[in-house]
């Protein structure tokens, strides 16, 4: 929306973006009202009971229990009902769907990085298809970072060491802003970029363009070999390492008798810090590739992985993986009520 | 009858003179006068670093000063306003100066303390000076983890050493009141016939003394990780960023009731004092303090909605934020009951109190959109942030200091100001603060994040706005400065109670003596009783 010329409203290009502004314009108009009926009753007092002359004094008027309710009491179920529906669009926009086309972003000082599982490589573009649900899981090189698409209506922070995820579906074919909103240092006002949302046929046309390298899961499958992986991983399980053939989205058993699920946070932690948990009946061999990984390169490997489980669904990875430690790992018991 | 009044010949201003009279008293109102000196000077400069913000957000691109210039200018800002400004302003100057007569006593609990607590001001607001000074820090006022402890190489530790090292100073003076308000109180002061300020101040220190050394804690690990490597909050180390946050925020979350507590206790003596009729729901008043206190203790998740915490607790802490909001609507509705068939006149403070319930709505007001989860998605970390924050601690907190500050002159000083500048002073901070500050909330929603050097060029009419409404704000409030000296000398006397107001403090002489009362005063009355104070003033003509 703009006036004069002057945009005062962002533009609507998600699905999200309309189930947020309504929710906005509900919460706007409670305010108002609220604020209406305070400022008139506080000028309206102000001026019937404008002092007249020396000496006078106000009524005694000590309060009033049922008052005092009634302004309890109403505001707090004023303030459930903004609650309950914030709390839901907030649970929609934290659970991508399952069938979600998925990119990945890693955030740099001062640029992000988008990768395609096509192959395709962006630096503060992106071009994405309208009409699909695209679910993004966002790392960070260095210190926070928040993708933040004001026309979708969403955005999430990059942290350091451990993957977060946001998803839209973009309705609008145009252009949008792309903004890092956390600060990071130096140049985070430069942190920014654009989205270019295509109709599906463009999209597909601007997949072709381009210098390709082939997709990141075969990027992710020569780095398997180069950082020589595959000497122990073998797919027989015979090798050194577990297998890791259709174990995506399933629960392994580890040393301490604790099982885990495997999902884009337990990959990433078992690369990078790889004697935090021993899948049972193996030795803690593997070296820690900490630093010896890029983030991009990481997230080539884990695709490649993912890729051997042609089976799993897609939507494995929980919406938000917690802290590593604490979302992936759980006890028996925990693993039991879950399920449930 | 006003021109007769001459100043008491024996009072705390006069008894003594010279620098060490000054530097070694126990006299919390001598105390005070300092903190109101040291604050004043700690608030200008904070002002000129909102000054070059304004001067390089006036233009998209960043031409005033370098990205790394601005960073530090904005944490310069943020560090000295909130660490420096707001937290010691109210406590520190009203509340030190008026808690004691406006229970009956001679002084503090702990005068000694007293003092000890603004040394340890100064040696803090020294030290954060000379580290910013001497190249800076770029951090935010926030700190984040992992930038603040491997990212940036400015003067992280320095400054956060101040800030922990002036956290003493709040606890203190935290603990001095609350001493002071069970132990101190006059003969006949019971609970509920203390003023509302003094509630307010109660629950105001409970969070200084429960708040504050969590924030100690935090710098000292933010200290050890960066100056010896330990891995707390740093990945690569084996810590976790996020920990950070959970941590500042428990203290930094309250610190934003330690900011506008008191100011709510103000707004109740300025309105009933101004409408001459006891306050509206005394008890739901008071009580509603020490509930934004409690509550506010549950609610700093909400700064961390996509920090990636899970689904469920984002949940929770959603719900309990909207906790918070409820006592400060109660307080908001016994204001205008409060001048419901009262006797109504609008001096200068009590301008200041009609604002500060408008931007203080709207502060709360906006805090609801942030507290809903599905907005604050798109919110968080915008300019909608930042003037909502605005609006509670310049709108909230910085109005009910200065309208306590005009309410309260008279008494410290002894002389009135000129009621025609301080109207037009008042007047213009608030039109000047809703100028600078409504524009960010449609530069916000639109998306413009926080802390941007340079942002798109869309977005520069708002800013421009916000610029301008600026430099209104600024000269509303560089008047009073210049009014209020003058005061001093020129000022006429004003008597011992020159608005008609019922507290205790208003029955000795202005500016009092230095044990605040010739005898200890028996209490045989409600609070907030005009009727008395009318017959009282007929008996003296």
């Amino acid at each position: 929306m703009k006036i004069f010329g002057i945009p005062i409203f962002p533009e609507q290009a998600s699905t999200f973006a309309a189930d947020v502004d309504a929710l906005y314009f509900f919460i706007f108009a409670v305010s108002a009202f609220f604020a209406l009926v305070v400022a008139i009753a506080v000028i309206y007092f102000g001026i019937r009971y404008h002092k007249t002359h020396d000496g006078e004094i106000g009524a005694r008027i000590e309060g009033s229990l049922p008052l005092e309710l009634l302004w309890t009491v109403i505001p707090t179920i004023i303030a459930m009902v903004m609650f309950g529906w914030g709390a839901s669009v907030f649970y929609h926009l934290r659970r991508p769907p399952a069938e979600a086309m998925h990119i990945y972003a890693v955030g740099k000082q001062w640029m992000w990085k988008f990768q395609h599982l096509e192959g395709q490589r962006e630096i503060n573009e992106l071009h994405i298809p309208a009409g699909r649900p695209i679910k993004i899981t966002i790392s960070s090189e260095d210190v926070l970072h928040s993708l933040y698409f004001p026309a979708f209506r969403t955005k999430m922070d990059a942290i350091p060491g451990r993957y977060t995820d946001l998803w839209f579906e973009a309705q609008t074919p145009g252009q949008y802003h792309i903004f890092c909103t956390e600060y990071c240092g130096t140049n985070h006002s430069g942190m920014i970029g654009t989205v270019t949302v295509l109709e599906p046929s463009a999209y597909q046309t601007w997949l072709q363009g381009g210098g390709m390298e082939g997709t990141l899961a075969q990027r992710g499958a020569k780095l398997f070999n180069d950082l020589a992986c595959s000497t122990c991983h073998l797919d027989t399980g015979q090798g050194r390492g577990p297998s890791l053939k259709d174990i995506l989205g399933k629960r392994v058993e580890l040393q301490d008798g604790s099982t885990a699920m495997v999902d884009e946070g337990y990959l990433r932690e078992s690369i990078l810090n790889s004697q935090a948990k021993i899948v049972k009946g193996f030795q803690p061999l593997m070296p820690t590739f900490q630093g010896l990984v890029s983030e991009e390169n990481l997230v080539a490997l884990i695709e490649h992985v993912k890729s051997m489980s042609p089976n799993a669904t897609p939507a494995a990875a929980p919406a938000t993986s917690a802290a590593p430690a604490a979302a992936t790992t759980q006890s028996p018991a925990a693993a039991a009520a879950e399920k449930k | 009858m006003l021109d007769k009044l001459k100043i008491p010949e024996r009072n705390y201003l006069n008894n003594g003179h010279g620098l060490a009279s000054w530097l070694l008293t126990k006299d919390h109102k001598r105390i005070a006068i300092m903190y109101l000196i040291s604050i004043s000077v700690m608030f200008f400069l904070g002002g000129l670093f909102a000054v070059a913000i304004r001067l390089e957000l006036a233009t998209p691109a960043g031409d005033f000063v370098q990205a790394d210039t601005y960073n530090k200018f904005f944490t310069a800002h943020g560090v000295i306003m909130v660490f420096f400004f707001l937290i010691p302003s109210i406590p520190a100057v009203l509340g030190n100066f008026l808690i004691p007569p406006m229970i009956g006593a001679k002084d503090l609990a702990f005068p000694r303390i007293n003092l000890l607590s603004l040394y340890i001001y100064w040696i803090g607001g020294v030290f954060t000076l000379y580290a910013m000074l001497s190249g800076g820090v770029d951090t935010g006022w926030t700190f984040y983890t992992p930038y603040s402890a491997t990212g940036s190489n400015s003067n992280v530790v320095p400054v956060a050493l101040g800030i922990f090292i002036a956290g003493f100073s709040s606890i203190l003076t935290g603990l001095n009141f609350i001493v002071t308000i069970h132990r101190m109180r006059a003969p006949g002061m019971t609970w509920f016939r203390l003023p509302l300020f003094v509630w307010a101040h109660y629950a105001t220190s409970l969070v200084q003394v429960l708040g504050t050394p969590v924030i100690a804690i935090t710098i000292v690990m933010l200290g050890v990780e960066r100056g010896l490597g330990f891995g707390i909050f740093d990945p690569a180390r084996g810590g976790d960023p996020v920990l950070f946050q959970h941590l500042f925020w428990f203290y930094s979350h309250p610190a934003v009731y330690i900011m506008i507590l008191p100011a709510l206790g103000v707004q109740s003596e300025l309105i009933s004092t101004f409408s001459r009729k006891t306050i509206f729901g005394y008890s739901f008043v008071a009580f509603s303090s020490l509930a934004i206190a409690v509550f506010g203790f549950i609610v700093w998740a909400h700064h961390m909605f996509v920090a990636g915490i899970s689904t469920y607790a984002a949940m929770v802490f959603s719900f309990l934020s909207f906790s918070v909001a409820i006592p400060s609507a109660v307080k908001v509705f016994n204001w205008t009951a409060t001048l419901y068939k009262g006797a109504i006149s609008f001096e200068t403070p009590m301008l200041y109190a009609y604002g500060f319930m408008g931007l203080f709505a709207i502060g709360g007001l906006t805090g609801l959109f942030l507290a809903t989860l599905g907005m604050d998605i798109h919110l968080h970390d915008t300019y909608f942030v930042v003037a909502h924050f605005h609006y509670i601690m310049v709108g909230g907190a910085i109005m009910g200091y200065l309208g306590g500050l005009h309410f309260w002159w008279p008494k410290i000083t002894g002389r009135m100001y000129s009621e025609f500048f301080s109207r037009i002073a008042a007047i213009l901070v608030f039109v000047g603060f809703n100028l600078t500050f409504l524009p960010q909330f449609v530069v916000g929603y639109l998306g413009m994040p926080r802390r941007y050097h340079s942002y798109p060029d869309e977005m520069q009419v708002l800013n421009v706005m916000s610029s301008a409404g600026a430099s209104v704000l600024g000269l509303g409030y560089a008047l009073p400065v210049i009014y209020l000296l003058y005061s001093l000398k020129k000022g006429a006397v004003a008597g011992p109670n020159p608005w008609g107001a019922s507290g205790l403090e208003w029955q000795t002489q202005s500016p009092p003596l230095t044990e605040n009362f010739i005898e200890v005063p028996v209490v045989d009355r409600e609070p907030y009783e005009y009727e008395h104070v009318v017959a009282k003033e007929k008996h003296l003509v």
